[in-house]
């Protein structure tokens, strides 16, 4: 232990994770110069990674309580089924988004009140809520997907999705605010203070005066809330709805999470972590094949890449 | 004893039960300004419900509970710390993956404005009340440091200066010293006799005599929910008080003179157990 610690030791992770992310494209750059020398490509990265990556910075704050949220990706498809029939009820984005995000907040509540007045743990009741919202999105939708091209005449629209100077995505604009507000809330206001507690020891916090219960019950909710808004802006970004949206997130977000340094054990982790985890994760799919391998290297590169990289976290965490 | 115009919490004839299990039975316990009790007990004597009920964990089923002589209605954790009550538990109630000064102002940030905390003045005071209270100097120790880097005696230091930091009129101490080495034991017990020099009261609860008697200034012997002996240390020295324990250890009373650890061939075995 030293009074005075050096940069590297007291955001050692951090500096880790851009270790990764530099490694990653500096092989891909190797691989396939014509294809990472080009600013295109990046471009595709910030259309396509703030979808999971909104997602992964809102379960961070999840892991660090100490839970698991596995239901977002339905609570995404059903808030994305909900923006799409208030739409077209009321051919209006703003009131879509807002019932849209209600419905969002209500999912996450529902998780939390579950979870914490039923004391049940949080992995199995949303393994339940996943099915449960994914159900009824396909119940409801009949198992159709539905046009949203006309939400493209809103001024809202590039609002959301829209090109910043032709080429730059607004949802990416999105994932950097959204990034910035949760790590200043995570690590300047007290209910980040709570929620890293809540995470390292339940008892000690409650006992100290922390209000596990709510704190538990906003982590979830913000969850839910997250998910909504993710939906929208996927479904936004398509002007279609289809009922399976979302399903494809599960892994990825969880995968950008780990990969960004917040361990499953909570108490720890940073947004800083998650957000280059989710950018990394990004560029795997589309770096392997731009590196001339098949679509399938992309799972056993995305398993290599995670294991090597949490357990070089964990090895460090023991040294420090 | 203290006299009533003197005590500081008085507890009245306080009944608790569990289903149909009695805990604590009509148990009278004060507590005098700058007085350190240590309070004594065999598992299951009621030490811990006793200690709940006055934090305001549990509502006693009888009795009444006062705190300066006022009776104290819908009493509850918070208020408990609002009096001025504060408890250094068996575990620490610690965050082990956070700093020192995170530990200190946890549940109790200093916040500046809209909830976000003012952690330039919660480092600068833990700096403070790391010399002034728990007499860290020592370099390999910052206000930085992780709470898992530091010794036992280290994290119950921390623990008893948040207690004393926020102003708290009665520490209550539950196994400050279980698992602490010899010298980390010291460390705590200098840090005890601190809290009486800075004129505040404490509640010293432990299975181990040889720790509470040199820094109490009386002990309570609890078994199976009564208060079955009182002693103010000037009154007893530490061979008779072992005997004592002996005795209600044995026969659940101090009635019988039979019974002694010299008497009997277990005896000294079971002292054995209460040695530090």
């Amino acid at each position: 232990m030293k009074k005075e610690q050096g940069i590297f030791s007291q955001h050692q992770l951090q500096i880790s994770v851009l270790l990764v992310f530099f490694g990653v494209l500096v092989l891909f750059i190797i691989g396939s110069p014509q294809t990472f020398l080009s600013g295109n490509i990046y471009y595709a990265f910030m259309s396509n990674i703030p979808f999971f990556g909104i997602l992964a910075l809102s379960l961070t704050l999840v892991v660090i309580c100490g839970d698991m949220d596995l239901s977002f990706p339905s609570i995404m498809g059903f808030a994305g089924y909900i923006f799409t029939t208030a739409f077209h009820a009321t051919q209006s984005v703003g009131l879509a988004l807002l019932f849209s995000l209600l419905v969002g907040l209500g999912a996450g509540l529902m998780n939390g009140l579950i979870i914490v007045k039923l004391r049940l743990p949080s992995l199995v009741v949303t393994i339940g809520t996943q099915f449960f919202w994914a159900g009824a999105t396909q119940v409801l939708s009949g198992g159709l997907g539905k046009t949203l091209v006309p939400t493209k005449a809103s001024s809202l629209y590039p609002l959301f999705v829209g090109r910043i100077g032709g080429k730059l995505p607004a949802q990416m604009i999105w994932m950097v605010v959204i990034a910035f507000v949760l790590w200043l809330v995570l690590n300047h206001h007290r209910f980040g203070a709570h929620v890293y507690f809540t995470g390292d020891n339940p008892h000690s916090a409650r006992v100290m005066g922390v209000n596990v219960d709510r704190v538990r019950m906003l982590i979830f909710t913000q969850m839910g809330v997250f998910a909504a808004f993710a939906g929208i802006l996927a479904s936004l970004e398509v002007v279609y709805f289809w009922p399976t949206l979302g399903q494809g997130y599960l892994l990825k977000t969880m995968a950008a999470v780990f990969l960004g340094g917040t361990p499953v054990t909570g108490g720890v982790g940073t947004i800083f972590g998650t957000f280059m985890g989710a950018i990394i994760i990004g560029m795997l799919e589309a770096g392997i094949i731009a590196m001339g391998m098949t679509g399938f290297w992309t799972q056993l590169v995305y398993g290599l890449i995670i294991v090597v990289s949490v357990a070089m976290y964990s090895i460090m965490g023991r040294r420090k | 004893m203290a006299e009533p115009s003197e005590v500081l919490v008085k507890m009245s004839n306080i009944c608790k039960s569990f289903g149909h299990v009695e805990v604590l039975r009509n148990v009278n316990f004060e507590i005098g300004y700058n007085e350190v009790v240590g309070l004594l007990g065999d598992n299951g004597a009621g030490k811990s419900t006793l200690i709940k009920t006055l934090t305001g964990v549990h509502h006693p089923d009888r009795g009444e509970i006062y705190w300066k002589g006022i009776k104290l209605e819908d009493y509850s954790v918070a208020k408990a710390r609002d009096l001025g009550i504060e408890t250094v538990f068996q575990e620490r109630a610690l965050c082990e993956q956070h700093t020192i000064w995170r530990n200190i102002f946890m549940g109790r940030e200093i916040i500046k404005v809209g909830g976000f905390i003012d952690t330039q003045k919660e480092r600068e005071e833990t700096e403070k009340i790391m010399k002034e209270l728990m007499g860290f100097t020592s370099s390999a120790l910052s206000v930085d440091s992780e709470v898992r880097d530091l010794s036992g005696g280290e994290k119950q230091g921390v623990a008893i200066a948040r207690a004393l930091h926020f102003q708290a009129d009665l520490i209550i101490l539950d196994e400050p010293t279980t698992g602490l080495s010899l010298s980390e034991t010291q460390k705590v017990l200098s840090f005890v006799e601190d809290i009486k020099r800075k004129g505040k009261s404490a509640i010293f609860i432990t299975h181990n005599i040889y720790h509470v008697y040199p820094v109490a200034d009386r002990i309570v012997i609890l078994d199976r929910g009564r208060v079955v002996g009182e002693f103010e240390k000037s009154e007893i020295s530490l061979e008779e008080l072992v005997n004592k324990l002996y005795l209600v250890a044995q026969t659940g009373s101090l009635n019988n003179q039979g019974a002694t650890p010299s008497s009997s061939g277990s005896g000294k075995d079971d002292l054995q157990s209460l040695m530090p």
